[in-house]
């Protein structure tokens, strides 16, 4: 279970996040919904170690931790990216396997393994020496997933992953999200402006408001 | 035909001193020239002020001066250098900086995304500099650095100033001996024949960079 403690985020004088509190249970998917500026992909950067918190605490379990960390234990979020932000130098299956033979030190056989059951599950199977300009959008969008994946997170974030898909797309990463949460018993995050898609997929649903900048500390 | 003959041995021996300045100022030069890069787009600003002093004042002053204050003009102060220490320093240093703003372009053309996304996978600096940025850089910096590569064959020819044996030198040595212009003519050859060649090779760097976009 992850737990947002009063999470205090400014950005200079500029308070974005004020005193966030947010608890997201083992295997449930939360949306994350808001008009733009409000703060939704903030909290998503300070969830996933981009950008520092003011004050507050993570707790995984119980167990505070800082996103920003490098170390293993630390290691609870992985992200997918809006415009997914593949490595435009290395094939898909370079992609995949590349955090966890230097990081998580497996071996490349294991990597490999790994890797193409993930592809596979999410009908990449063939795409492996392709590279991501070679993919389409949605291609591309599933390839973020098993590249964040591979790295096995406790939770997945998704930067408003509808934003860049046509509409038969954004049923199908729909689908591929609600699979995740059955068959992998993956905690989902998503960041969206999408009200629709947010209650499709998500069992739960936290609306962000702008702040008031008057309400500045 | 039997002139040209006699006076390739002397060339060559040139050529040689060309090639050896050429090979080691590339190679010591463009490593540099990425570190210095980085520390251009350091936070820490006393290092960015030193690193951009020392790139205005290498591009801003013509090599030939450099050549010339580093033998001539640095043991007047008691810094002495062999010929071919001097013109080795002094292209290491000039190159470098040209060098440096090539790489400094290049890294600042790489989106942010490309790091948030490597750092979200926790990869440390290094990995993500060596797996991820340095070979995105080199895809876009390579057409920049081929013209300096090119450059720099030419620029070898300025060693001339300080005494060096080099290809130039020994055209001109002959041609005033011999009163002929074909020694300079074949000068002109090899110097084409050399340029071409780094051409080439950089035109095959290039395709082999084409295969992702």
């Amino acid at each position: 279970m992850l737990e947002l403690k009063n999470i205090t985020k400014k950005f200079g004088s500029r308070t974005i996040l004020n005193k966030l509190n947010l608890t997201i249970p083992d295997r449930e998917i939360l949306a994350i919904v808001g008009p733009s500026g409000a703060g939704k992909t903030t909290l998503l950067r300070c969830l996933s170690g981009l950008e520092r918190i003011d004050s507050g605490e993570f707790l995984w379990d119980g167990q505070e931790f800082d996103p920003t960390a490098p170390d293993s234990k630390s290691h609870i979020i992985g992200v997918v990216f809006q415009n997914y932000e593949l490595f435009p130098n290395l094939t898909v299956i370079e992609n995949i396997t590349l955090a966890p033979t230097l990081v998580l030190k497996e071996n490349a056989e294991q990597a490999q393994t790994h890797a193409q059951k993930l592809l596979q599950q999410l009908d990449l199977t063939g795409k492996e020496d392709l590279y991501p300009y070679q993919l389409s959008g949605g291609q591309q969008q599933r390839v973020a997933i098993v590249r964040a994946l591979a790295m096995e997170p406790h939770i997945l974030c998704y930067d408003e992953p509808t934003s860049a898909l046509d509409p038969d797309l954004r049923t199908k990463v729909g689908e591929i999200i609600l699979k995740l949460k059955s068959n992998n018993k993956m905690t989902q995050i998503i960041v969206t402006h999408d009200m629709e898609f947010a209650s499709q997929v998500a069992d739960q649903v936290f609306k962000v408001k702008a702040l008031d900048d008057k309400k500045v500390i | 035909m039997n002139y040209i003959l006699s006076i390739m041995p002397s060339l060559f021996a040139g050529a040689k001193m060309t090639l050896i300045l050429f090979f080691w100022t590339l190679i010591t030069a463009i490593p540099l020239g990425i570190i210095v890069s980085l520390g251009l787009l350091s936070y820490f600003k006393p290092l960015r002020l030193v690193l951009k002093f020392y790139i205005w004042i290498m591009r801003g002053t013509p090599l030939l001066l450099q050549l010339i204050f580093i033998f001539y003009g640095l043991p007047i102060v008691g810094i002495i250098f062999q010929r071919y220490d001097a013109a080795l320093f002094a292209f290491i240093l000039n190159y470098t900086a040209y060098f440096a703003e090539i790489f400094r372009g290049g890294f600042q053309s790489i989106p942010i995304g490309q790091y948030e996304s490597a750092r979200v996978l926790r990869l440390n600096y290094w990995q993500t500099l060596t797996h991820i940025i340095i070979p995105q850089v080199s895809k876009i910096v390579i057409p920049s650095i081929g013209n300096e590569v090119i450059n720099l064959v030419k620029d070898t020819s300025l060693v001339y100033v300080i005494g060096l044996g080099e290809l130039l030198r020994a055209g001109n040595v002959a041609t005033a001996r011999d009163v002929t212009l074909i020694p300079l003519v074949i000068v002109g050859i090899i110097y084409l024949l050399m340029t071409g060649i780094a051409s080439f090779l950089l035109k095959k760097i290039e395709r082999n960079f084409a295969k992702w976009k």
